[in-house]
């Protein structure tokens, strides 16, 4: 039950007066800028423009400026300045196959066309801390290599070209494309709206449920097929010129995980696939992504849905993690009214239990 | 080239504001139907689609909202007006509209084959706007209903002459129907599915 | 990868476009200083922000999903003689996007395009290609070299 209690404007107005003084800290420090912080912490940056669904890292980064380095603070904040734009459409698909790659690699082939490509990884770092960056570290400028890059080849067009892949996922010819921020969940949800909640889903949320198809809890048999990360034009149909523009490029990342294989008695074996597709650079992200796509495809595969991964309406419904802020912090906001009555009903109920010990005749309903 | 041009002049000149404008005008005219209201800004639609349909078309229609015109509006200036300032596609098929627009004079489908919405979001129906010679002057018609106290009149010239008829079927459906907007020029008024029209015995 | 890949090539414009969304606002600045006689326009779209919708394909090559949205500014002006530039780029800065809609419209006057070319596509072209070049020298640094070991067998 909600009441209107009226109150504590003043307490509320110092409280944030406390916070944006505990928020800037010492004066005496100089503030960040939100170049730094796009510069210098900007996975954290990626990782508030994936979930809060927005791409922009200017705006992400004064997200993560404002709530203070609150991950999920800086995702509610971000959110909630998209709902205050207008759409001017949508993007034509943007093709990964095209990306400008920064990194590539295989898990499946060691020599492929393009190559092993590590890039900016923390992969093989030996998690030292490193006091250098203490101070104001001079860093080395990367290495060169002149000869380039090579075309960079699809890891499922590999496979694909023997039919040993399932296709890249196709909707049926009439499906439109669902849109979750325009209309209700229902369940069950078509695959493009399910990538569409992952895509904006809680990294440790969709990491722990990959983590337990790992485990054992509902297995996918999982090998990364590729994972890649770079830039992709996002490209738009202006009204009144018949080509489409291209508004420039944004960072995602990739992960084609290669599934445990199918086959029936019309159709060979061949491997199924899960797909993950994130905002900016999101390793652990898009493999999280891929692992439960794959396992919330279990219907379709004919097989039994035993595990929380596979279970459609669990993960979808409860990915979301400013809906899921929003639910379990408003239990901190007064809900006096409610736990009066329940108090209330405690005391009646211990009185009557009292007043029976004392040998009160028992109620015959009872 | 320069024709096409000549499709994307004429939107509203301060588009904030203005849109603004137009929703209150037709906010209060949707809460109280019948009353006529005036759209104010500057705006120039391609002929034939009127300035207050234009106004409602600015203000209402974009990405989100299927708009189905009629073969008049769709062959001219209008189809690259409505992409250009609101970005709405065009459908040809009523039932996925949101809105529908029709010049004065235009043949008028019948209400059923628009979408009246579901019974879960019957907010999910067509807005009619329908372009008319006057809002006064014609037959007159008593509206009683919701948001009216007693009885409004109202005397549009130029009704599509199975309005009347189609409108009672409509009344039937409720919470689900259509909506109708009727528009002369700057002027406007509105029919909420909730509204229900008499005609007057002359 | 080169971005001429999968230009359609038939209107030149979207080459203009292309580039004028990359050029920052500082450039679109200095070459306005180049421009002269400077020519006068008027607004078709106020300059604003909003988002667009931008899509995937299940799989990488499959049927599109939403993935979420980005940052659009645009604008549309019209030069006094009549033709018409639209402006769009990713981010919120509206000014830059009215000044790639006042340069798209410039580079369709013959007289102009010499200067806009001059001034701002070519080397944006450049400065495009440069850093494309860069990253992937970068990132071919870090690619493996696999060395295969003699094995015991044969």
């Amino acid at each position: 039950m909600y009441v209107a209690v009226k109150g504590g404007e003043t307490a509320i107005a110092n409280a944030h007066r406390l916070l944006a003084d505990r928020r800037r800290g010492d004066r005496s420090v100089p503030s960040l800028t939100i170049e730094q912080l796009i510069q210098q912490l900007g996975l954290a940056v990626d990782r508030v423009m994936a979930e809060a669904s927005l791409y922009d890292t200017s705006l992400a980064a004064l997200a993560v400026k404002q709530a203070r380095g609150d991950m999920i603070e800086a995702i509610f904040l971000l959110r909630a300045y998209r709902t205050t734009l207008p759409r001017f459409g949508t993007s034509l698909p943007i093709e990964t196959g095209r990306m400008r790659v920064e990194r590539r690699v295989s898990a499946t082939y060691k020599d492929l066309p393009g190559g092993q490509l590590l890039g900016p990884t923390f992969d093989y770092t030996h998690r030292l801390l490193d006091p250098t960056l203490l101070g104001d570290d001079i860093v080395e400028q990367p290495a060169n290599r002149e000869d380039g890059l090579e075309a960079v080849m699809r890891v499922s067009d590999i496979l694909g070209g023997e039919g040993l892949i399932e296709p890249d996922g196709n909707m049926p010819d009439d499906h439109v494309a669902g849109d979750l921020t325009r209309e209700p969940m229902e369940f069950p949800m078509p695959r493009d709206l399910r990538l569409q909640a992952l895509a904006r889903g809680d990294e440790g949320f969709l990491l722990a449920l990959g983590y337990s198809t790992q485990r054992g809890y509902g297995r996918t048999h999982p090998f990364v097929g590729e994972i890649r990360m770079g830039l992709v034009e996002v490209e738009f149909e202006v009204p009144g010129l018949d080509f489409a523009v291209s508004l420039g490029e944004i960072r995602v990342t990739e992960c084609q995980m290669v599934n445990q294989f199918k086959g029936s008695a019309k159709a060979p074996p061949q491997f199924t696939r899960g797909y993950g597709l994130v905002f900016g650079q999101s390793e652990r992200k898009a493999m999280s992504m891929s692992l439960v796509d794959r396992a919330l495809r279990t219907e379709e595969f004919g097989e039994d849905v035993i595990a929380p991964a596979q279970d459609e309406e669990f993960v979808i419904s409860h990915c979301d993690n400013v809906q899921a802020t929003g639910f379990v912090e408003h239990l901190k906001l007064p809900h006096y009214v409610d736990f009066q009555a329940e108090l209330d009903l405690v005391r009646r109920m211990r009185a009557k239990q009292a007043g029976r010990a004392q040998g009160e005749p028992r109620e015959a309903a009872e | 080239m320069q024709s096409k041009n000549q499709s994307l002049a004429g939107g509203f000149p301060d588009a904030v504001l203005n849109s603004q404008s137009v929703f209150r005008t037709l906010m209060d005219c949707m809460a109280r139907p019948g009353t006529v209201g005036t759209v104010s800004p500057g705006i120039a639609p391609p002929a034939p689609l009127g300035i207050a349909a234009g106004a409602v078309m600015l203000t209402l229609c974009d990405n989100d909202t299927p708009v189905w015109l009629s073969p008049e509006l769709t062959k001219s200036g209008t189809t690259a007006w409505l992409s250009f300032h609101c970005g709405a596609p065009l459908t040809r098929e009523k039932t996925e509209a949101r809105f529908a627009f029709l010049e004065a004079g235009a043949a008028m489908p019948p209400f059923s084959l628009f979408s009246a919405g579901s019974q879960d979001y019957p907010d999910r129906s067509t807005t009619l706007v329908i372009e008319v010679i006057s809002l006064d002057g014609g037959p007159s018609l008593n509206l009683t209903g919701p948001g009216i106290r007693d009885i409004t009149t109202i005397g549009p010239v130029g009704l599509p002459d199975p309005f009347l008829h189609q409108w009672i079927g409509n009344r039937a459906l409720f919470p689900r129907g259509i909506d109708v907007v009727l528009t002369a020029g700057r002027a406007l008024l509105c029919l909420p599915r909730t509204t229900k029209i008499t005609a007057v015995e002359a | 990868m080169n971005p001429a890949d999968h230009a359609p090539a038939a209107d030149p414009r979207k080459r203009v476009m292309d580039l004028l969304a990359r050029c920052s606002r500082g450039q679109l600045e200095a070459a306005w200083a180049q421009v002269e006689p400077k020519p006068a326009f008027a607004r078709l779209r106020e300059p604003e922000t909003g988002l667009v919708m931008v899509r995937g394909r299940i799989g990488g090559g499959g049927s599109p999903f939403n993935l979420g949205e980005a940052t659009v500014s645009r604008a549309t002006i019209q030069l006094t003689e009549g033709t018409v530039g639209h402006g769009y780029r990713l981010g919120t800065d509206k000014t830059a996007a009215e000044w790639s809609a006042v340069f798209a419209a410039l580079w369709q006057l013959p007289a102009m395009q010499d200067v806009v070319e001059r001034t701002l596509l070519l080397p944006a072209e450049e400065q495009r290609a440069e850093e494309a070049a860069q990253l992937a020298r970068e990132t071919a640094a870090t690619k493996v070299d696999f060395f295969t070991m003699v094995r015991g067998e044969d």
